[in-house]
């Protein structure tokens, strides 16, 4: 484990944030009062039962939903004041997202996929070709760049979205149960990974799991329930 | 460059489906021409019709006759060469359900199956029929239908010309080839006429149409007018045209057949409307991931429109 925690900057400050759904003519209410905050560097494994709130959560950190109430400050900026379409630029400039399905695009092959967030940047051809390389060995695809998503594995696929999740240097990455969908084996590549962009790069995650070895990996454990957060031991701690 | 890619290479991810849609369309297509030819074909019945035929009727209304005498006139007109009466009987055999109709006329006995050579009679039948004044040639269709055989008495009870008629069969007479229709039965105009003479003296000597005969079958409207001219400003004034229009006069008040024909195109063409936008909301729903991903990477809604809308066209 990396040793110095010490004067570690907040990155997101959660305050009294709440959000519900409206269906039909009915609030639903799914997050309540949340306050949080999770420090730069910060691995968060963010827990709970299904259907307490944890994606709703992480979509309103990673910016694609807005909240009803309360401020959510990301480095400093308040983006539940942005517009759409700010929220969308910034969203390229400062969220990593990692899905438990991967979602690459299947008519895309895995280089192009790593390089899609890298079109909304200012990033000549060449530079992108340098990065994306970079990021494909690094996730240890190097020999499958050509290859489309139809003909990698799940864990493959995740590797490829991973480094998707990077590619352009994030302020934080947001990931929903990225090991759902695999088999042990693959799921700890995946969580090593994670790990190490997180120890080795400072990477600041968080991530939603059921799974209690990706929890493992974390530093800290939120627990959500009910939409309202309970406090837990942390596994490093 | 990468919109048009995305674009591009989804259109050609669902080979199935975008080989599904075509057959889809296609159908849809040929159905909409089917139809068409069905109008078509509902104009084609008269093109048996013989060219080398014309039919004279009073020009006021079919429902009206021609005097009889008018046969030797339009006989002696330049490029005529046969004329024979033709009556509609319109009588009831057994009851009025439509299995049992079938259209009997009244004609000349005498060259009536000269006129008409995709008729194929029996030399020896075709004699009994002139002979018997009660005798009547059936068709083959007819024939079979009711299993009606020559010696056969087939009883019909009048309603233009009321009374029990009674008739025997003398003949069979078969079609030419497939577009000829043996569903009728013919018998003497003379009989009807003997007995309108009997009974209704008033209603003798008239005959519904005439059928002509020419030679040359480009002359046809020019006889026609010949013949009508023959008849101006007289009793019963003609109207004299080809076969084929006869019946096409006819067939003008299924007019309301061939409106239902035309609204199902109609139909068609809205089906069509739906497979494509189907297709285009298919694609649309299940790629909702695909824009979700894109959207969330900072794609701008308008990119993810413009693909929608690139993808489905
Ligand atoms: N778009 C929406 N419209 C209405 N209700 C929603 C919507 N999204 C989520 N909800 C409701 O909000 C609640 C929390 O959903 P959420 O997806 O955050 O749960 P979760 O903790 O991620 O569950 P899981 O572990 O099953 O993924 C659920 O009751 C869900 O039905
Ligand atoms: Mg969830």
């Amino acid at each position: 484990m990396s040793a110095a925690p010490a004067p570690a900057r907040p990155i997101v400050e959660i305050t009294r944030l709440a959000k519900g759904y409206r269906r039909g003519d009915q609030d639903v209410p799914v997050l309540f009062d949340i306050s949080l905050v999770i420090p730069e560097g910060d691995f968060i494994a963010l827990m709970g039962p299904s259907g307490s709130g944890k994606s709703t959560l992480l979509n309103l950190i990673a910016g694609i939903d807005k909240p009803d109430a309360g401020e959510l400050l990301v480095d400093g900026e308040d983006i539940t004041q942005l517009s759409e379409a700010q929220l969308a630029d910034w969203r390229a400039a400062h969220v990593g997202f990692i899905f438990q399905f991967y979602n690459l695009m299947p008519v895309l092959d895995a280089f192009e996929n790593v390089e899609l967030p890298l079109l909304l940047t200012s990033l000549s051809r060449r530079e992108r070709r340098e990065r994306v390389e970079t990021a494909l060995s690094l996730v240890g695809l190097a020999d499958r760049m050509e290859h489309y998503p139809n003909e990698l594995s799940g864990g493959q696929q995740q590797r490829v979205a991973i480094a998707r999740a990077f590619i352009s240097d994030p302020t934080i990455i947001v990931a929903d149960e990225p090991t759902g969908d695999l088999d042990r084996k693959s799921a700890g590549e995946i969580l090593g990974l994670l790990r190490r962009f997180n120890e080795e790069m400072g990477k600041t995650i968080i991530m939603v799991t059921h799974d209690w070895h990706a929890v493992e990996s974390a530093r800290h454990v939120v627990h959500l329930e009910k939409g309202e957060l309970v406090d837990a031991p942390a596994p490093h701690a | 460059m990468y919109y048009l890619r995305l674009v591009f290479k989804n259109i050609f991810r669902h080979k199935l489906r975008s080989f599904l849609t075509l057959v889809g369309l296609v159908v849809a297509i040929l159905a909409f021409g089917l139809l068409q030819t069905v109008v078509n074909a509902w104009y084609a019945g008269s093109d048996m019709a013989s060219a080398q035929r014309l039919i004279a009727r009073n020009a006021v209304s079919l429902v009206f006759p021609l005097p009889k005498y008018y046969r030797d006139r339009i006989k002696a007109i330049d490029g005529v060469t046969a004329v024979a009466a033709s009556n509609w009987f319109g009588g009831i055999y057994k009851d009025m359900t439509p299995a049992n109709f079938f259209a009997q006329f009244g004609v000349d006995h005498e060259n009536f199956f000269d006129l008409y050579p995709e008729f194929r009679t029996n030399p020896e039948e075709l004699l009994a029929f002139k002979k018997d004044r009660r005798g009547v040639m059936v068709g083959r269709l007819l024939a079979d239908q009711h299993g009606f055989k020559v010696g056969d008495v087939i009883p019909v009870k009048g309603t233009i010309y009321p009374g029990n008629w009674e008739f025997v069969v003398r003949g069979v007479y078969e079609p030419a080839d497939d577009t000829t229709i043996t569903r009728q039965l013919y018998f003497h105009w003379d009989y009807l006429n003997e007995e309108m003479r009997a009974r209704t003296p008033r209603r003798a000597e008239q005959v519904g149409v005439f059928v002509v005969q020419i030679a040359d079958g480009s002359r046809a409207a020019e006889i026609s007018q010949a013949i009508d001219r023959e008849f101006r400003n007289s009793l019963a004034e003609t109207l004299t045209e080809t076969e084929k229009a006869f019946q096409l006069s006819f067939i003008a008040q299924t007019e309301t057949i061939i409106m239902a024909i035309r609204i199902v195109s109609f139909v068609v063409i809205l089906i069509i409307f739906a497979v494509v936008a189907n297709t285009m909301a298919m694609t649309a729903r299940e790629r909702l991931a695909e824009y979700a991903t894109l959207k969330a990477l900072g794609f701008g809604p308008a990119f993810v429109a413009a693909l929608i809308l690139g993808e489905s066209s």
